[in-house]
């Protein structure tokens, strides 16, 4: 049997990273179940609600109650609907919103496809999540899906033009595109991290940190710019014809999403698995428990935003990607392309 | 082992097998939205053998500007329009001899090019191992984008950055009598000059 096991054949390498995979994604999963029930606690306890409680103690087995009752529904098709893209559509979604994790790396060594363009990847798989949004609004034969296919979609591609360019920002100061190059450049302690440096160049970086957490929260379509979803004028959005697994798969694939921008911000600017004090008690912590609890914390700032900050008007909206973090981000990556030049001397 | 050896090809076949045939599926589609679809498809396995040849840097900037944005708009644009698909199949014999005479002319172009090329014997080596393999990608093409072709590359960007000026230019127009929402304004209203107080005597209004 250890042959199966043996990462030096051929056939031990593929057994071994398939089971990586499933892990990965079955861990993913049950955190994701997790996150989505303290989303809904943190909103919750903002309002001054109890929130979900009845499932399990605390209501902590919501999420698996909401998943058996997604998937024991009927599937209903619409008449009219382009049936094999109809389908497509939440597959799409799902898909890309998993693959995009297997550039990145949760601890030393612990990464599934440690690319030299990971970051270049992550934007690129990302963007191909609008596909799942268009497809899905456009098949659903439907207005109210079709007109929120198209604000998420013009409101997506807007916002990954800031995100790519305070990509830029970090790629210019770690000097690679490698993930796990740009976090092992924050080691050691918290006045290494890319936002909280003990250098001038964090008045930049750390404003940058921000700019991608709202162009984070435009990205995935959460409040304050869930417009795609504007209840009170579409209905909700792309998905409002779908139900059963189908909307299951869309509801996964846009909080993985979410999950992911969290990690982005703890691998980009708060140092990825890196403690903040690389001394004794702090380090006995697991480096992947140290990204987890980034991720938490990052994760937190999204469902508090959510509870707290009212919803955006759309022209608004756009004005903020294209006239406010477009010109923000463009002056950020000169005077950040100056500092490595001048300050560092040359990257 | 051999089943390993020929992975590599296997791999290579599928991706150009897709390309080849989502290309195809571009053109005769029915629906223009499955067109692009294929169109997207296309680029996706494109980017594939890219990645296959080493160029990995290339596929995902592929990927970002095709996929993630060219596509997109072509998809929005697609979706936008109204297509009647009987009218469009009526002038299929009208254009068949033009098209037609194009599609052979090519094809004769492709099949003489075909057949004549042959790498020069010297240079095979040279295209086979172009970059020096302790370095990454993207350094190599710096190396050769902001040195030899610095010049050229510039002078790309100062056409795109014309292009984009021009398009702002022609499609942007200040109507008259239509009123713009100024934000510094808004932001900087206060009580004082937004609001006056008036005290109303019963009976008077505000005449």
């Amino acid at each position: 049997m250890e042959f199966l096991f043996d990462t030096a054949t051929p056939l031990g390498w593929f057994i071994v990273k398939t089971l990586v995979i499933l892990g990965f994604v079955v861990v993913l999963l049950i955190s994701l179940a997790f996150l989505l029930l303290a989303d809904r606690k943190i909103w919750a306890a903002v309002q001054m609600r109890r929130g979900p409680n009845v499932v399990g103690a605390f209501g902590l087995l919501q999420s698996f109650a909401d998943f058996l009752k997604f998937v024991l529904k009927e599937a209903v098709i619409p008449a009219g609907v382009d049936k094999p893209i109809y389908a497509l559509a939440p597959v799409l979604t799902l898909v890309t919103a998993f693959i995009v994790w297997a550039a990145i790396p949760v601890a030393p060594g612990w990464v599934i496809a440690d690319l030299n363009v990971g970051i270049l990847y992550v934007l690129a798989i990302s963007s191909l999540g609008v596909y799942g949004v268009i497809l899905g609004g456009w098949a659903s034969n439907s207005k109210y899906a079709f007109l929120g296919a198209l604000r998420s979609a013009a409101q997506m591609v807007s916002y990954e033009i800031p995100i790519g360019l305070v990509f830029v920002t970090v790629i210019l100061l770690s000097g690679s595109l490698n993930l796990t190059v740009i976090v092992e450049a924050q080691a050691g302690g918290f006045w290494h991290w890319n936002a909280l440096a003990l250098s001038p160049i964090t008045l930049v970086m750390f404003p940058m940190m921000v700019i991608f957490f709202i162009a984070a929260l435009a990205e995935t379509n959460r409040p304050p710019f869930d417009l795609p979803e504007a209840e009170a004028e579409l209905v909700a959005g792309y998905q409002v014809e779908y139900s059963s697994t189908f909307y299951l798969l869309f509801m996964i694939g846009e909080y993985l999403n979410i999950v992911l921008m969290c990690a982005m911000i703890a691998i980009l600017f708060l140092g990825g698995w890196h403690a903040p004090f690389d001394f004794a008690p702090f380090t006995w912590i697991p480096p992947v428990l140290w990204l987890a609890i980034k991720i938490g914390f990052a994760f937190f700032m999204f469902a508090m935003v959510k509870a707290l900050v009212p919803r955006y008007r759309y022209d608004q909206l756009m004005r903020l990607g294209w006239k406010v973090f477009l010109p923000l981000c463009l002056g950020a990556v000169v005077l950040v392309a100056a500092w490595v030049t001048f300050a560092q001397g040359g990257g | 082992m051999e089943f390993v050896s020929i992975l590599p090809a296997l791999a290579f076949y599928l991706f150009a097998g897709t390309a080849c045939l989502s290309a195809l599926m571009v053109v005769i589609a029915r629906n223009p939205v499955r067109s692009v679809l294929f169109l997207i498809a296309t680029f996706f396995s494109v980017a594939a053998l890219f990645v296959m040849l080493g160029a990995e840097f290339l596929a995902m900037l592929l990927v970002v500007v095709y996929v993630g944005a060219v596509a997109v708009l072509f998809l929005f644009v697609v979706m936008m329009l109204d297509v009647d698909f009987v009218e469009l199949r009526q002038g299929f014999a009208e254009y068949l001899p033009l098209g037609g005479l194009l599609a052979f002319v090519l094809t004769v172009e492709l099949i003489v090019l075909g057949a004549t090329f042959r790498l020069p014997e010297t240079g095979i080596g040279a295209v086979q191992s172009p970059i020096d393999p302790g370095i990454s990608n993207i350094e190599a093409f710096g190396l050769v984008l902001y040195t030899d072709y610095a010049f050229f590359f510039e002078a790309a960007g100062l056409i795109l950055l014309v292009a984009m000026v021009g398009a702002i230019l022609l499609t942007l127009s200040h109507k008259k009598g239509v009123k713009r929402q100024n934000i510094s304004d808004q932001v900087a209203r206060t009580p004082k000059d937004g609001m006056k107080l008036v005290d109303v005597k019963p009976g008077e209004g505000l005449g």
